[in-house]
């Protein structure tokens, strides 16, 4: 009985908060919008049973979503906005983690700790901090005007380029943590015996450390991959009109358009989109946990 | 390993001034004198006087404390279950589906949760106020508790567990009396990493809150929208504060919890 209650209660808990919730996205990305509260057409009535419902299933709102080319362009949008946007923080992130794995061994609590505390602070905080510095005015245009490097203020908030910023600035702890720990694993010796077989140090790092430390690469970069599609906050506050995202696209059509059966559709179709990058990273995990056992 | 090069000593400098600078930058000028944010005009604690004062602050902060404080003791009690179902709780009906929802949140966009959470309140009628940001809240963090507990649980030696049964405890004074003061740290960074994530959403609130409950980030982020102010500014360095505060003696308390329950094992290993 105990032990019923023990699995019932956190089972319970997240199927009526996580699971019908989701049945109710998809029921409602097949009903019709209308002008009243709540602003859909049910789509499906007990009474009328399933038959009716299979006689007047139409998916016109994913075709709505196939005809609007602001969608799929805010599909494909976020998605290269993605992949760049991890790329980047990759770039970012790897010479960052590989210093702290050669870090004196005192050093690397301390310099975890330092990589860790911005994750714990405000992300709205952190976003909002780098508006003040890439505006017209903001800090980075001063300094620049101030050094004579250029003569005209650069617009950069506002722009795609302040998406990327911001980006891997609130996602670059989770792309050195892993990787961090793959290079912190990594044997020594290794490297070492590359260099006595006549490996030059670059080649050494290409040959051996990258690829060693691709299980914490990978992962890194789908830890960073799979939020960023669906990012809101960073392409409203840093981004323009002109920037495309599909949260912003979601967020907007449920809010400003109330149209709450085109906003689940959206849902759902960037539910399907992210199932593949997500069942990837669970695969790469399985086989790290697997290797290391 | 041990030497750095020149590359190693760059990259860490400008990869932790990266990090750093934008809040330093923030912090020091929540102390402008100036309205006017990017203009330095002397220093001055004026924009938290103002902070204060302003009541409609006050209150977002405190039904985000009100919500974060519920939502993250919630989280703890059933993501702590959760894992120990997940860990311990063997083969039942329906496993993996378990499994699976544990961990789809953690990768879910907010805003796809959000939507579908508050299509549920509506669907069932529930008005939409703290509570349903509770609701919420609790539904995502504890997941997050989950896994922070259950990588404790799988390093656990169960023995010690099997011992106290042995010499006649009840399951539930075995778990009470062995099991949760070794899972312990687990439990409390569980509950910090709830708290903190309920503090800070804005996604999952903005869907989730009715007009009478306003939280902090759905505060600043309307104020934001507008552009950079002082308030603002001053608001974020006091949470800053908080958190690095909070963070930093977390860590010393579970280090010193660490080291002295290496001492409790080592000695038990010796009496023997």
């Amino acid at each position: 009985m105990r032990r019923f209650l023990l699995i019932a209660i956190p089972y319970a808990w997240l199927t009526v908060l996580f699971l019908v919730p989701f049945a109710i996205v998809f029921k409602i990305s097949l009903s019709d919008y209308a002008v009243s509260i709540p602003p859909y057409v049910p789509q499906f009535d007990w009474a009328e049973g399933i038959m009716a419902f299979v006689r007047e299933l139409d998916f016109e709102n994913f075709i709505f979503l196939t005809e609007d080319d602001l969608y799929w362009k805010a599909y494909l949008s976020s998605l290269k906005i993605a992949i760049s946007a991890t790329f980047l923080t990759l770039c970012v992130g790897y010479p960052i983690a590989y210093g702290m794995a050669r870090a004196p061994e005192e050093w690397r609590p301390t310099l975890m700790m330092l990589i860790i505390l911005p994750f714990w602070t405000s992300f709205l905080i952190r976003v909002y901090a780098w508006m003040g510095i890439l505006s017209n005015e903001g800090y980075l245009n001063q300094i620049l005007l101030w050094t004579g490097i250029i003569n005209e203020p650069l617009t950069i908030l506002n722009t795609n380029t302040a998406v990327y910023i911001g980006i891997v600035y609130t996602y670059l702890p989770f792309m050195i943590l892993p990787i961090y720990s793959a290079l912190d694993r990594l044997d020594g010796s290794l490297i070492e015996a590359a260099e006595d077989l006549g490996c030059s140090r670059a080649q050494a790092f290409w040959l051996v450390t990258i690829p060693l430390s691709r299980p914490g690469i990978i992962a890194g970069c789908f830890l960073v991959f799979i939020p960023t599609l669906g990012e809101f906050v960073i392409p409203s506050l840093l981004g323009g009109s002109g920037t495309l995202m599909i949260g912003k696209v979601l967020w907007e059509e449920f809010f400003s358009n109330r149209d709450w059966p085109v906003a689940s559709a959206v849902a759902v179709i960037l539910l399907l989109i992210l199932v593949i990058p997500i069942v990837l990273f669970q695969r790469n995990q399985q086989k790290q946990a697997e290797a290391d056992q | 390993m041990n030497r750095l090069s020149w590359f190693n000593t760059v990259s860490l400098t400008l990869g932790f001034a990266f990090l750093y600078i934008p809040m330093v930058i923030l912090i020091v000028y929540s102390f402008n004198e100036s309205k006017l944010v990017t203009v330095w005009a002397g220093f001055s604690t004026k924009w938290y006087g103002e902070l204060l004062g302003n009541d409609a602050f006050l209150s977002a902060a405190w039904v985000t404390l009100k919500v974060a404080v519920l939502s993250s003791t919630f989280a703890t009690v059933l993501g702590t279950m959760g894992a120990y179902v997940l860990v311990r709780g063997g083969r039942f009906m329906g496993r993996t589906l378990f499994s699976g929802m544990i961990y789809a949140p953690l990768v879910m966009p907010e805003v796809i949760t959000g939507l579908s959470l508050l299509l549920l309140f509506i669907g069932i009628g529930i008005e939409r106020g703290v509570m349903t940001i509770v609701l919420a809240h609790t539904t995502f963090s504890m997941c997050y508790v989950s896994v922070v507990v259950s990588s404790r649980l799988v390093t656990f030696d169960r023995s010690l567990e099997e011992a106290a049964l042995d010499l006649g405890c009840s399951p539930a004074e075995a778990f009470r009396l062995v099991t949760l003061p070794i899972i312990a740290p687990a439990v409390i960074s569980g509950w910090l990493l709830a708290f903190t994530l309920s503090l800070d959403d804005l996604v999952i609130a903005s869907f989730t809150s009715g007009p009478s409950a306003t939280t902090l980030p759905i505060k600043i982020f309307s104020a934001v929208r507008l552009g950079v102010s002082p308030e603002i500014n001053a608001l974020s360095t006091i949470m800053i504060g908080i958190v690095t505060v909070g963070v930093i003696s977390a860590s010393l308390i579970s280090k010193q919890a660490l080291v002295r329950q290496k001492r409790d094992e080592q000695a038990a290993a010796r009496a023997q």
